[in-house]
């Protein structure tokens, strides 16, 4: 929380009205998202009870595990996902295009025209598909143990969108609660945020419900039924065990089939709401404008996508248990710099996003109030243009005379240097010296708008919204010191054991 | 004046006594610094039925049938046989060099039907005698008394009665010392297993330890001798085959002994607390509540409380609490007062922000970061429009 999220909760408090903390939507929204809303048998580990899904909002597929204690029907319940998913799946993963590039290579990128987005309730729904996969992926299609091929497709793919949705940048696997506590701030916690009915009471009221009031009403679980995978404790003992129950005891097909029937009916009677507040949250996601650098990140995401799909194609193993050392390492530094990318390309976006570093000191916005735009010097041989200005500003900025590398999200070639800052209290006084983005020659007035004019608002910061390369240097793979394990194996081959696993 | 016990007697009123465990016991340490919690705690009274009587009812403690089921199936697994898979676990999963173990059940209980006393607590009474001669007989018995005791019963003071607990296992001896053993039903998956879980059953763990250390001096026998790593008992992966793992509970015990030192000073909460303040739900003979939903509220009210949104799973008067910390920032997170220069009230952080109010002295400061904060989201969200 930072003091600009804190402002917009008290104002919403206060208002009883949702706030918006972007000016902009950050998230990719797809033109055809997949909702899956999941339901798992309590007590048990991961066990599917039922899902609803599909990218058809009036139709959704509702899928229920027949007997859910048994292992050989959570396996089935995976093959038949498996057919609602992996048919989309594949057929994005065909349609490609070359990606363009200016730079001069013989290697020709591909991606994928469109890449599929799954959207689940809230971060409990992106374990629980985690945890499918890493409970299907393994298991072999022939043998003893035999099941449908789509089965560990299913969880190659499962374990992929969860990978992706851990990156702060990818909207292939979106949680609803988040994609819109990252929009809005509402007048309660965190923690009520968490419950995807009181979030959307809050952020669209009934109309002539204050948003409180809705919000109050949607805690109780069985009018709003919670947005799972967890189920709510009145349901197990009203509906699902005597349900679980009859089912154990049906002495036929018949009667097994009629408390099917009545189980469905009554699973489906507790996501439905879900269903459609999920849906509902995509409308109004998709209502605001998305910044510049959403298209950006999705072109990434479809990269991605496509370079999965063609190692499944290709290779197809399924992902290890754990990482190895390097890998690990590898992945952490990813996520920290695809975060940082991400936190700075919002920023440059969003002029209300770039508000919380300038509150925290790490930004400023203020007006050129004068500038020497054709300032030339010669640091050494060479003669280099090094235009001046200076910028007031009543932020609090945190600067002192030596600091380099600021840039202006308008200008984001150009490089600032702090020459002087003189503060009278109100009011900072900042001469910048700035490099870079200003045409090649030094003679004449520098190319027209590359340097700031007086009366310009501008703003600098020290975030880089691109062009981060760094990785890290890690060893190769088979280099790994044997601290770490030694070489792992390329990729994880499973064994009979892994067929065999037990789902109980 | 009345003596504390006599006091907390009071507040309690005609209902009885809630029986602490050590789930409860190591709730106490979520919101050290509530004094409403600590003088309802202490008294031992049901905050789940004073709070659904205020119009707040709770749903924590509630769980799923269906869970609770597997989490009694999985217990009794991992005892069944006179532990033969506690001791393949001991011996495998960490490798300990154990030939061969006794198994005591210490779960049985004499109860006489004439003694005045209720079962439960004959029973109990009883329960705890047999572990503590057990405990006796195993401390003086060398290095070689592989012994696991199932069902043992352990006490500790609080709120001036004895709290029961139940540890799952007591297992003894791993390198001369006593290790608490707790069994829960969530899962191990590729040895990671989810945080929030491990952190309570640690928690819990360690309310097992301080209890059995405290045995161990009555029997004049040192506090070392129980060790303060504890074995975890869960579920590996995706099935009902058991993996342990040791964690060490020594951060949890400082914790925990920290609040039940806390709670002796309980005397000095109730010094600020009138003396007519009561929460007897006055129940009529079906149990049924009679007395007023009001008149509670006003008995709530006179002791102070500390909300944070953390109450909302922690605490049963979570919600009412809430209710009554409307209009504060504490209500919309714990870092927002923080974050806001240390204003409380909601009203007034946004009446400081807007310029509607002017600051006293002492408010410039915040008044000056709101003022700033408030400017910027506005100019940000005009140039946006
Ligand atoms: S819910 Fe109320 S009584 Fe319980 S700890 Fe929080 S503030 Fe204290």
């Amino acid at each position: 929380m930072s003091g600009l999220t804190a402002m917009a909760r008290v104002l919403a408090a206060e208002t009883g009205t949702r706030q918006a903390i972007c000016t902009l939507r950050h998230l990719h929204v797809a033109a055809r998202p997949i909702v899956l809303v999941p339901i798992t048998l309590a007590g048990e580990t991961n066990a599917p009870l039922a899902v609803l899904v599909g990218d058809d909002r009036d139709r959704p597929q509702l899928i229920v595990t027949n007997r859910p204690r048994v292992r050989e029907e959570r396996l089935r319940f995976a093959e038949r996902l498996g057919a609602e998913l992996l048919l989309p799946i594949a057929n994005l993963a065909r349609r490609t295009e070359v990606v363009p590039t200016t730079r001069r290579t013989t290697t020709v990128r591909r991606r994928a025209v469109e890449a599929p987005q799954i959207w689940v309730p809230n971060p409990a729904g992106v374990e629980f598909l985690r945890l499918l996969g890493r409970m299907t992926r393994f298991r072999s299609t022939v043998g003893q143990w035999a099941v449908a091929p789509s089965v560990p497709t299913l969880g190659i793919w499962a374990t992929w969108f969860a990978e992706q949705s851990e990156f702060a940048d990818s909207s292939v696997l979106v949680a609803t609660t988040q994609a819109l506590t990252a929009m809005w701030a509402t007048g309660q916690s965190d923690l009520e945020d968490g419950n995807l009915a009181a979030l959307m009471a809050w952020i669209d009221p009934p109309p002539g419900t204050s948003a409180a009031d809705a919000a109050a009403r949607a805690e109780d679980t069985i009018a709003f039924p919670p947005a799972g995978p967890a189920t709510d404790p009145q349901f197990d003992a009203v509906v699902l065990e005597p349900a679980l129950r009859d089912l154990d005891a049906a002495p036929d097909d018949q009667v097994r089939e009629r408390v099917l029937a009545r189980l469905a009916s009554g699973l489906r009677d507790q996501m439905q709401p879900t269903w459609d507040r999920v849906w509902r949250a995509i409308d109004l996601l998709d209502a605001v404008p998305a910044a510049p650098h959403v298209a950006v990140r999705w072109e990434r995401d479809r990269e991605r996508f496509y370079a999965f799909a063609d190692y499944l194609n290709t290779i197809g193993l399924p992902q290890a248990r754990q990482d190895g050392a390097v890998r690990g390492a590898r992945r952490l530094t990813d996520l920290e710099v695809r975060k940082s990318t991400f936190d700075a390309q919002r920023a440059y976006d969003d002029a209300l996003v770039m508000a919380e570093y300038r509150l925290s000191g790490e930004a400023f916005r203020g007006i050129v109030v004068d500038a020497d735009a054709d300032r030339v010097v010669r640091p050494s041989s060479r003669r280099v243009r090094r235009p001046l200005i200076t910028v007031t500003t009543r932020d609090p900025a945190r600067l002192a005379p030596g600091d380099r590398e600021l840039r202006d999200p308008q200008r984001p070639t150009q490089e600032a240097a702090v020459i002087d800052v003189e503060s009278d209290g109100a009011q900072t006084r900042i001469r910048l010296e700035l490099s870079g983005g200003l045409g090649s020659g030094t003679t004449g007035p520098a190319p027209s708008g590359s340097v700031p004019a007086v009366g310009d608002v501008v703003t600098y910061t020290r975030l880089k919204a691109g062009g981060y390369t760094h990785r890290g240097t890690f060893p190769n793979r088979e280099d790994t010191p044997w601290t770490h394990g030694g070489p792992p194996a390329e990729y994880y081959v499973p064994t009979s054991h892994d067929a065999a696993e037990d789902w109980s | 004046m009345l003596g504390i016990d006599e006091r907390l007697a009071a507040i309690r009123g005609s209902s009885d006594r809630k029986r602490h465990n050590a789930r409860t016991l190591a709730a106490l340490t979520t919101n050290p610094g509530c004094a409403r919690r600590a003088i309802l705690d202490a008294a031992g009274v049901h905050k789940d039925k004073i709070a659904a009587r205020v119009g707040h009812p709770t749903e924590i403690g509630k769980m799923s049938k269906i869970a609770v089921l597997r989490g009694t199936f999985f217990e009794q697994q991992v005892k069944a046989e006179g532990g033969a898979e506690m001791l393949r676990l001991l011996r495998a999963e960490l490798g300990l060099p154990i030939e061969q173990a006794h198994y005591e059940d210490l779960g049985a209980a004499e109860v006489d039907a004439t003694d005045p006393r209720s079962k439960r607590e004959q029973s109990n009474e009883s329960r705890y005698q047999l572990t503590r001669q057990a405990m006796r007989m195993t401390a003086g018995s060398g290095p070689d008394a592989g012994t696991m005791f199932a069902s043992p019963m352990l006490r500790i003071a609080f709120g001036g009665v004895w709290v029961y607990l139940e540890p799952d296992l007591v297992a003894f001896q791993i390198g001369d010392k006593f290790h608490i053993v707790e069994i829960k039903s969530f899962p191990i998956i590729d040895e990671v297993a989810d945080p929030g879980k491990v952190a309570g059953a640690l928690r819990q763990a360690a309310v097992y330890v301080i209890a059995l250390q405290n045995l161990m001096e009555e029997l004049g026998r040192g506090r070392d001798l129980v060790s303060p790593e504890v074995l975890l008992v869960c579920p590996k992966d995706f099935t009902n085959q058991p993996t342990a793992a040791v964690r060490n509970v020594r951060k949890e015990l400082a914790v925990i002994r920290r609040q039940l030192e806390r709670m002796d000073q309980v005397r000095e909460i109730l010094r600020a607390v009138p003396q007519e303040v009561t929460f007897d739900l006055a129940a009529d003979r079906q149990g049924r509540p009679t007395r007023s939903p009001a008149d509670l509220k006003r008995a709530l009210n006179q002791i102070p409380a500390r909300y944070s949104p953390d109450c909302l799973s922690n605490c049963e008067m979570g919600r009412f609490c809430r209710s009554e910390a409307r209009g504060s920032t504490n209500v919309l997170g714990r870092t927002i007062r923080e974050d806001l220069g240390g204003v409380d009230s909601t009203s007034m952080a946004v009446a400081l922000a807007t310029g509607r109010l002017r600051p006293t002295d002492d408010l410039e400061e915040t008044a000056h970061l709101l003022r700033t904060i408030y400017t910027m989201r506005a100019d940000c969200l005009q140039g946006a429009s």
